[in-house]
C-alpha cells in the first residue's frame, strides 16, 4: 500500500469569541508564481531570501497613477522619489515612463544624474544640502526646494559667488486635519513662517521663486487632506501673485499616497480602507482647478512625488522556514530566514504572507520571527498560516517601498534582488553581498595585520 | 517535574483520557472539561493509538508505516503534539 | 404560493442574540412576520456561539463568514461559495464593524453574485462618523454637540479652554466620561486614550433625556419609516432593557428632515438628546437597524420587510403611523443544543 502524504499532527482548541477559520482561507492560497515565473525556481537560482520586483506591475501602477491625474488635469509631472527605492533598474523604469527624479541627498542626486536624468528634471528636497551639494545642484540647473531660512542665505551666497541664478520652490507645512502634523520640514503656513520665507526669497535677485511644495505625510488615509493642502498652496500662490505680480509655475503636492499594506493596529485590511489613486487625484485637481489662483491665469503644473504607492505592490520577498518552536506559553513560533534586517516595514505593517506550496486546510496561529539574535526581530506578531515545516517557502507581499533602501546589514548580508521583465525574463539587479563586500571597506592598522607578531 | 514535562519525557505509555471522543471531521470533545478541539488525520491517528495504550516508540513505528515521513521530523512533531495534549490537559494526570 | 407572498431568500448577520444583542434576530423575526414576503433565512455568523445559529425555527441555514479584519477578498470568496449553494436575493449586514466592507463590495455582490443590498455609499457612511458629525448636522439642519478631535495633551488643553464644564471625553470607538473640571477631564483623557488610542473627542455636554429613532430611508429623499423610542431601563452594560414607543411630532419631523436632506439610503438609528430647553441634539447616527427594531414592527412598521422590498426594486409606501405606548422588554432564555451542532458549525462552517 502506498504511504499517505504526511502532514504533521495538529491540535487547535476551539475558543469561543475568536472568530472562525473560514475567514483565513486566503492566507492558505499558495502563491507559486510571480509574473509566470515559479517561486521555487527563483529561489533555487537566486537563493533564499531574495527580493523580486515585477516590471509589469511597476509600469501598470505608474500608468494608472498618470491616468488618474492627467485625465483630470492638463499639466502633470511625476518625479520618482528616490528614497523609496533607488535601485537603478527601478529608477530607470520610472524614468523610461516619463518620470523626473525627486532626491533628498547628494548621493541620490548623483544616482539620478547617472541614470540619465537631466539636472533640470531633478527636484532637490530635504533639510540636508551642504554648500557643495547646493553648488552642484545650481550648476546643473536643478529645482531647489528650500527647507529652512539658513538654506536661503547659503544658497544666496553660492549664487553670488557663482554668478548664477536658481529656480527655487519653498517647502510648506500645514495643518491638513491629519495627525501627526509634519511641521518640522519647510515653513509653516498657519503661523506665517511661509509668508516670511516668501518675502525673503522674493528679495533675492538671483532666486526665482517658481514653485510651492508640500509633502503632508506618508500613508495618508484621507484624500480630503490633499484637498486642504492644495487649497492652502493655492492661497499662498494667489497671495504671491497679488503682492508681487509673480506667477507660481508649479505646485508640488509631494507623495504620501497609501499602498495596500495593512497598518499594525488597523482592524480592516489596508486594501479595503485606502483611497484609490482616483480619489487622491480628484481631491487635488478639483481643488486647484476651482481655486481663483488657477482661474487667474495660466494654471500651474502639478508635480507629484509619490513613492510608496507606486512601488510597494511590485516588490516581493521570498524566504523560507528555518525552524519551528513552541514558546513558553505554548504558542507556535516559526523562524524565517528574513527578519527586520530586510523588512524594515514590518515595524509598522502587518505584511501579507502566503505559502508558496500547497497545504491542507488546517492552519495555526503563530509568531513569525526573523533570523537575528535580537528580540525585536519579529516579522508578524500573530499570523495564521498553514502547517509549515522547515524549508517551506513563503512569499511576502507589497515590500517594494522603503525596504530596499532601509534594509540593514546586521548579522546577515543583504540578499539578491531580481527583476522580472515584461517577457518573464529574470534579471539580477543587485548582487547578494558577501563577506568581501564588508571587508573591502575596512582598513586594518599595520600593527593589527596578521603575521606582524604580537602588537607591542 | 511539572506534569507536562514528565508526560513529555515519560518512556512508559502515556494515558489519554479514555472518554475523549473524536469525530470523522477531527472534532475532539473532552467531556471531563467541556473543552473542544480540532485535529487533523495524523493527530487523530496518534490519539487513537494512545487510547489503545501504545507507547511512544510503538506510535512512531506505526506512523512511519502509514505516512511518508522521515524519522527525525516525525519524532519532533510527535513530541510537540504530545506536549500540546499535555498543555491542554488531555493526558491522564494519574498515568505515571 | 398559497399565501400569495413573494418568496425570497434573505441573508442576515448579527445573530449574537446575547445580553447585549446584535440586531440580526430581531430583523429576522420581523421578516418572518411579513405579510408580503415568504422568506428563507440564511444566517451569517462570525462565531460558533452566536445563538441565532441554533434557532432553527427562525434561521433555515447558517454559514460562518470571515471576520471583517480578514478583508473583502476573503469575504467575497466565502460569499461566492455560499451563493453556489443558496440563492440569496438580499443581504442585510447588521454589525457596525462589517458595514464598511459590505458597502465596499455591494456593487460586486450585485453584479457577480446577484445578491442585493440596501446600503448607503461609502461617502454617506463616512459623513455621519462621530468625528465629523457636527459638520454633518450643520449641513442637514440638525443640532450636534460641538466636539474637538484631539491627538495630543496640548491640543486637549487648548480645546478645554474653549469649553464650559461639564464636558464629555469620548474614545475613538467607544467609551464616554463626563468631566466637571479640567483635572477630571485630563484624567479621562489619559484613561480613554490608553484604552482606545488616539484621537480622543472632547464634546460639549448636553443635559437631557435620551430618545432614539429607528429610521429607514429610500436613498432618494424619502423617509419610508420612523419609530421613536425612549429607553425605560438600561442594563449594567448600558443597553436597553426595556423601552416604549413615544409620540413626539417635533422629533419625528427632525428625523424625517435629516433623512430627506441627507438622502439617506438604508436603515439607521438616530440617537438624540432632548435638552432641558427642549432642543434635540443628535448624538450618534448608527447606519444599521438597532437591536430594538422589532419594536417598530410591533408598533405597525415593519422596517426590515420594507428594506427587502426596496432592495428587490419595489417602492413600498412610506409608513407614517405607528402605535404609541407599546413596550419592548428583553428577556433571555437558554437554548439546549447537542454538542454535534456546535461541532458542525465549528468544523464545517455550516449548520
Ligand atoms: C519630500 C518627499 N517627497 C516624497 C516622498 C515619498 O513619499 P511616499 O512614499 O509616502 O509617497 C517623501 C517620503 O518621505 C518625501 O519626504
Amino acid at each position: 500500500m502506498p504511504l499517505k502524504t504526511y502532514e504533521r499532527p495538529y491540535l487547535r482548541k476551539l475558543n469561543a469569541g475568536l472568530g472562525n477559520k473560514f475567514g483565513t482561507r486566503n492566507s492558505q492560497v499558495p502563491v507559486t508564481e510571480i509574473d509566470g515565473v515559479p517561486v521555487a525556481k527563483l529561489m533555487e537560482e537566486y537563493g533564499s531570501p531574495c527580493f523580486v520586483l515585477s516590471e509589469q506591475t511597476i509600469r501598470q501602477t505608474y500608468r494608472n497613477a498618470v491616468r488618474a491625474f492627467s485625465t483630470r488635469y492638463p499639466k502633470v509631472q511625476m518625479a520618482w522619489s528616490y528614497k523609496t527605492n533607488y535601485l537603478n533598474a527601478v529608477c530607470r523604469i520610472f524614468h523610461d515612463e516619463g518620470s523626473w527624479a525627486e532626491v533628498v541627498s547628494i548621493f541620490e542626486y548623483r544616482k539620478a544624474l547617472a541614470n540619465g536624468v537631466p539636472g533640470t528634471q531633478i527636484l532637490f528636497n530635504g533639510p540636508d544640502k551642504s554648500e557643495d551639494d547646493l553648488r552642484t545642484a545650481v550648476q546643473h540647473g536643478s529645482l531647489i526646494h528650500i527647507d529652512h531660512l539658513d538654506e536661503v542665505y547659503l544658497l544666496s551666497e553660492i549664487l553670488a559667488s557663482e554668478g548664477l541664478k536658481a529656480r527655487v520652490a519653498l517647502r510648506i507645512n500645514m495643518d491638513t486635519g491629519v495627525y501627526p502634523l509634519w511641521d518640522r520640514f519647510g515653513f509653516n503656513y498657519e503661523n506665517g513662517s511661509a509668508w516670511t520665507a516668501v518675502t525673503k526669497v522674493m528679495a533675492q535677485p538671483r532666486m526665482e521663486l517658481v514653485g510651492l511644495h508640500c509633502h503632508i505625510g506618508t500613508y495618508m488615509l484621507s484624500a480630503q487632506a490633499y484637498a486642504v493642502a492644495s487649497h492652502k498652496l493655492c492661497d499662498l500662490a494667489d497671495e504671491i501673485r497679488k503682492q508681487y505680480q509673480r506667477r507660481i509655475e508649479y505646485l508640488d503636492l509631494g507623495g504620501g499616497f497609501a499602498s495596500g499594506n495593512t497598518l499594525k493596529g488597523s482592524y480592516l485590511q489596508g486594501s479595503d480602507v485606502i483611497p484609490t489613486m482616483d480619489d487622491y487625484a480628484e481631491a487635488i485637481t478639483s481643488t486647484i482647478l476651482q481655486h481663483p489662483f488657477a482661474m487667474s491665469g495660466e494654471i500651474p503644473t502639478l508635480y507629484l512625488e509619490s513613492g510608496r504607492a507606486l512601488i510597494d505592490d511590485a516588490g516581493y520577498l521570498l524566504g523560507s522556514v528555518l525552524a519551528l518552536k513552541r514558546l513558553g506559553d505554548g504558542r507556535r513560533a516559526t523562524i524565517m530566514d528574513f527578519g527586520v534586517n530586510l523588512l524594515f516595514t514590518s515595524f509598522w505593517y502587518e505584511h501579507r504572507i502566503s505559502p508558496a506550496q500547497e497545504y491542507s486546510s488546517h492552519h495555526e496561529d503563530m509568531v513569525l520571527y526573523g533570523p537575528l539574535c535580537m528580540n525585536i526581530d519579529v516579522v508578524r506578531e500573530n499570523v495564521s498560516l498553514p502547517l509549515l515545516k522547515r524549508g517551506d517557502r513563503v512569499v511576502v507581499h507589497r515590500v517594494g517601498a522603503y525596504n530596499m533602501t532601509q534594509w540593514m546589514q546586521f548579522i546577515q548580508m543583504r540578499p539578491n534582488v531580481v527583476l522580472i521583465d515584461r517577457q518573464g525574463q529574470v534579471h539580477l539587479i543587485r548582487r547578494r553581498e558577501t563577506v568581501d563586500t564588508l571587508n573591502e571597506m575596512e582598513l586594518t592598522p599595520l600593527h593589527l595585520e596578521l603575521g606582524q607578531g604580537k602588537p607591542a | 517535574m511539572p506534569e507536562v514535562l514528565s508526560a513529555l519525557f515519560a518512556m512508559n505509555p502515556m494515558k489519554i483520557s479514555q472518554n475523549i471522543a473524536i469525530s470523522e471531521n477531527g472534532f475532539l470533545f473532552n467531556p471531563a472539561t467541556g473543552d473542544s478541539f480540532s485535529t487533523n488525520a495524523c493527530g487523530k491517528e496518534i490519539i487513537r493509538l494512545l487510547q489503545e495504550g501504545q507507547s511512544q516508540a510503538q506510535i512512531l513505528e506505526a506512523l512511519q508505516r502509514e505516512f511518508e515521513v522521515d524519522q527525525a521530523s516525525l519524532e519532533k512533531d510527535l513530541a510537540d503534539f504530545l506536549y500540546m495534549l499535555g498543555n491542554y490537559r488531555l493526558l491522564d494526570a494519574n498515568a505515571q | 404560493m398559497s399565501s400569495g407572498r413573494t418568496p425570497c431568500t434573505v441573508a442576515v448577520s448579527g445573530l449574537n442574540n446575547i445580553d447585549s444583542p446584535g440586531p440580526g434576530m430581531p430583523v429576522i423575526r420581523a421578516l418572518r412576520e411579513s405579510s408580503n414576503l415568504e422568506v428563507r433565512i440564511v444566517g451569517l455568523s462570525y462565531d460558533s456561539l452566536e445563538p441565532g445559529l441554533y434557532m432553527h425555527d427562525l434561521v433555515d441555514k447558517s454559514y460562518q463568514i470571515p471576520l471583517p479584519s480578514a478583508g473583502t477578498e476573503a469575504l467575497l470568496e466565502r460569499l461566492k461559495y455560499i451563493q453556489s449553494i443558496e440563492q440569496i436575493d438580499v443581504l442585510i449586514p447588521n454589525f457596525d464593524a462589517e458595514l464598511h466592507n459590505f458597502i465596499r463590495i455591494a456593487p460586486l455582490l450585485r453584479d457577480s453574485l446577484r445578491i442585493k443590498t440596501f446600503l448607503p455609499d461609502l461617502a454617506d457612511f463616512d459623513a455621519r462618523h462621530k468625528a465629523v458629525l457636527f459638520e454633518y448636522g450643520q449641513q442637514h439642519g440638525v443640532l450636534v454637540p460641538k466636539s474637538h478631535t484631539v491627538f495630543t495633551l496640548m491640543e486637549f488643553h487648548r480645546a478645554l479652554e474653549a469649553n464650559t464644564y461639564p464636558v464629555v471625553v469620548k474614545g475613538k470607538y467607544y467609551d464616554a466620561q463626563i468631566a466637571y473640571s479640567a483635572d477630571e477631564a485630563v484624567s479621562a483623557f489619559y484613561k480613554i486614550s490608553a484604552k482606545w488610542g488616539l484621537p480622543v473627542l472632547l464634546q460639549e455636554h448636553v443635559r437631557g433625556t435620551e430618545v432614539n429613532v429607528t429610521v429607514l430611508g429610500d436613498g432618494t429623499g424619502s423617509c419610508i419609516g420612523a419609530v421613536p423610542m425612549r429607553k425605560l431601563y438600561i442594563t449594567d452594560k448600558g443597553k436597553a432593557w426595556a423601552g416604549v414607543s413615544i409620540e413626539d411630532e417635533a422629533l419625528m419631523q427632525l428625523s424625517r428632515t435629516l433623512i430627506e436632506s441627507a438622502r439617506w439610503k438604508g436603515p439607521c438609528e438616530l440617537e438624540f438628546m432632548r435638552s432641558e430647553e427642549g432642543e434635540y441634539y443628535l448624538m450618534e447616527m448608527n447606519p444599521r437597524f438597532p437591536a430594538w427594531v422589532y419594536l417598530a414592527c410591533g408598533c405597525g412598521q415593519n422596517h426590515p420587510e420594507a428594506l427587502v422590498q426596496m432592495a428587490m426594486g419595489y417602492h413600498p409606501e412610506p409608513m407614517t403611523r405607528y402605535r404609541v405606548g407599546h413596550m419592548f422588554i428583553r428577556y433571555s432564555q437558554d437554548l439546549i443544543v447537542p454538542m454535534e451542532e456546535f461541532e458542525k458549525i465549528s468544523t464545517l462552517g455550516e449548520l
